[in-house]
């Protein structure tokens, strides 16, 4: 702290002070958002450490076999992953290639073409919807989604792709379908809110440049405005799959929780979020509940892996120069 | 403590502008003061807060989530009654409730299925006594369109069932059962629960009993590799999806149908009665299972005998360890147990819960003395 002494002594002096505390600020914040910014590895290490450690069980017993292994038979003792990491990939990729297209649609629309009462109508329409707790989504599937899949969805389906591996069996509405169904519907609000961001910070030049080369504006959007919200776009897409990898509730309570894997998308699936959720409390076995958490572990690597993948797709696809 | 430094330097850069030095430094130690008399009191109101669930219990508890409301209600109303003695109670899951106690984090457990001797094995420094508290029973639920009649079921034709080899309602073993009814040709679509469940191991325990090849493809445990069907998370999810799924099947707790009016099928008995759940039932198959009772309670009553014996019935426990050094925990928790036996068995029916036939309460009674 400063001496009080020269403080009285000038007003000249004490301009000098504060200055010189403000610059003793810095190093100080740079420190304290350094800690701050430590703590976020330091729990991701502390979080892998944990897995691993408590996984150590099934990992011993298993060995990568667990990878690529059917069974799921807590009596038996034999557990393998492969049904919930195929069940987990496969709605999740579904629920982005259903919301995808239909959330970035919507935010172009939203940032570029809408009237702006319409779009910011629109807008805290979509952001309430991003706050709807999962569960509710749970429900709104089990007594919507569920009974539509059923009745109308999965024998259209049947009737009109059915030569297909994909729609053919029984349906009983709960399935994966409906867990991709819903996480789309869940992920949706995301890529809007997100891309339509990405869209309006693009500067106004771009659009006029496009605009004053005899673009519609339709051209001016599609082919200057995207391109240069790309990185954005792209961002949301990845948050979305995180948050379809990792969603529980929703997906517990319509996929069916059935760990096989069948041909068909209109078939009962199971996740590994889901049956982490599912078994965990009442997991009596040691190795049971070790394989449960080595079923985390492996959740965790996916998720790192697809987000490593997304890295080097930008990289990959960012011309030199090119804004980013 | 970060807004109290800012508010500090905040009281300082004014005081600057003063030219007394002295006075500023009194005052200064007299806002140092307030300001710690300040986080004094908040110090002191959060701990109040904090301490108001963990200080005032005097036993923790933790476990099964199935007699979780009869629990709170007998820990509620015997601390009304003795002031002294307040429980904790978690109802984190019975699997949850063995790891605890055998962590030693609580002073006792509760769990639906009894202990493995493995489990038992893995605690160190005492034995664990079961202590049955309050029965259930598990039901059949279904949905055909177009039969009102409640359906009768062997426990081979249960079997086949949730087996997958019986696949269709107008099946020879179902109408067989069930002369009179018009079942439908449809395909049973099997429901069962998702999570890992008390409900669950006494369904598979009675299928086991009943049908070999169940014991030996399948087995007893809370979470199952299951031959068919689609699970559902917890009674309301299992319940949920049978009545929204035609020519479906699930099964529920007894408690949970009778709550929300259910409707729910008969299962034939030992004796080749076929009986509809009820308390009565559930406590008849608890005394008929008494006789052949062992000494540490670990025992299953599916499949009970008895001519009015609820096949599907379950004891649920109380885990308590055998050696508590703390002497008043230890006095406190041997009445609360006798009173559970005797008073405590009142507050049963209000609730749904079945109580304990006196066979098994007079053995209870004895096993309170081997807590030490």
């Amino acid at each position: 702290m400063a001496a009080p002494a020269s403080i009285a002594a000038s007003p000249q002096g004490e301009t000098r002070t504060i200055r010189q505390r403000l610059r003793g600020g810095d190093p100080v914040a740079h420190l304290l958002t350094m800690l701050v910014a430590g703590t976020v590895l330091l729990l991701t290490v502390l979080l892998v450490y944990q897995l691993w450690i408590q996984s150590a069980d099934a990992r011993h017993a298993f060995g990568f076999g667990f990878l690529w292994s059917m069974d799921w038979d807590p009596n038996a003792g034999k557990f393998g992953a492969l049904p919930f990491v195929y069940g987990t990939l496969v709605t999740s990729a579904l629920a982005l290639l259903i919301s995808v297209p239909l959330g970035v649609g919507a935010a172009i629309f939203l940032a570029e073409l809408a009237p702006p009462r319409w779009s910011s109508v629109l807008t805290f329409l979509v952001e309430l919807l991003a706050a709807v707790p999962s569960v509710i989504y749970g429900l709104l599937a089990i007594f919507t989604l569920v009974p539509m899949v059923r009745d109308w969805l999965g024998p259209a389906l049947e009737d009109t792709l059915g030569f297909l591996p994909w729609f053919k069996g029984p349906i009983y509405g709960v399935g994966v379908m409906t867990a991709a169904l819903i996480l789309a519907v869940m992920t949706f609000p995301y890529i809007i809110s997100i891309s339509r961001e990405a869209l309006l910070s693009v500067p106004r030049e771009q659009r006029e440049a496009a605009l004053a080369v005899g673009a519609t504006k339709w051209e001016s959007t599609w082919d200057a405005v995207v391109p240069f919200a790309r990185l954005g776009i792209l961002g949301s897409v990845f948050l979305s799959l995180a948050r379809a990898l990792g969603e529980t509730m929703a997906v517990t309570m319509v996929i069916g929780n059935d760990p096989k894997i069948a041909a068909s998308l209109l078939a009962p699936g199971y996740t590994i979020a889901s049956v982490i959720a599912n078994e965990f409390t009442e997991a009596t076995g040691k190795l049971h509940l070790s394989a449960l958490i080595l079923l985390g572990l492996v959740l965790f690597l996916i998720t790192m892996i697809l987000n490593a993948a997304a890295r080097l797709l930008i990289v990959a696809t960012t011309r030199p120069g090119a804004a980013k | 403590m970060h807004g109290y430094a800012l508010g500090e330097a905040r009281h300082s850069g004014e005081r600057d502008c003063s030219a007394n030095g002295g006075k500023i430094n009194s005052r200064r130690r007299q806002d140092e003061e307030t300001n710690l008399k300040r986080l004094g009191v908040w110090t002191v109101a959060l701990a109040t807060l904090a301490g108001a669930g963990a200080w005032a219990a005097d036993l923790h508890a933790a476990g099964a989530t199935f007699p979780a409301p009869i629990y709170q209600k007998w820990f509620q109303e015997y601390k009304r009654q003795h002031a002294s003695v307040q429980v904790n109670y978690q109802s984190i899951g019975s699997g949850g409730g063995i790891r605890q106690l055998t962590a030693g984090t609580v002073d006792f457990g509760a769990s639906d299925a009894p202990m493995t001797d493995s489990q038992m094995a893995e605690i160190k420094g005492f034995q664990v006594l079961h202590f049955p508290t309050v029965m259930g029973a598990v039901v059949p639920t279904y949905n055909i369109p177009g039969v009102s009649q409640e359906l009768k079921f062997s426990g081979e034709t249960l079997a086949g069932i949730y087996l997958g080899k019986i696949t269709r309602w107008n099946d020879g073993s179902i109408a067989k059962e069930n002369p009179g009814v018009k079942l439908p040709g449809a395909g049973i679509i099997v429901t069962h629960r998702s999570d890992g469940s008390g409900t669950t191991f006494v369904w598979s325990d009675y299928l086991s009993k009943v049908s070999p090849e169940w014991k030996s493809k399948v087995g007893a445990n809370t979470s199952l590799n299951w031959p068919v069907g689609l699970g559902a998370k917890g009674n309301e999810g299992v319940a949920g999806l049978v009545k929204q799924t035609p020519n479906s099947i699930g099964y529920v707790e007894l408690i949970y149908a009778v709550q929300n009016k259910m409707g729910y099928g008969l299962v034939k008995n030992a004796e080749g009665i076929f009986v509809k759940a009820d308390l009565a039932g559930v406590t008849a198959a608890a005394a008929g299972a008494a006789k052949s009772m062992p000494a540490d309670f670990r025992v299953s009553i599916t499949d009970a005998p008895g001519k009015t014996s609820y096949p599907i019935s379950t004891f649920t426990w109380l885990l308590i360890p055998d050696r508590i050094s703390d002497a008043a925990k230890r006095e406190d928790l041997k009445a609360f147990l006798k009173w559970m036996l005797s008073d405590g068995q009142g507050y049963c029916a209000g609730l749904s819960y079945a109580p304990l036939p006196h066979q098994v309460v007079a053995k209870e009674m004895k096993q309170i003395e081997r807590i030490q």
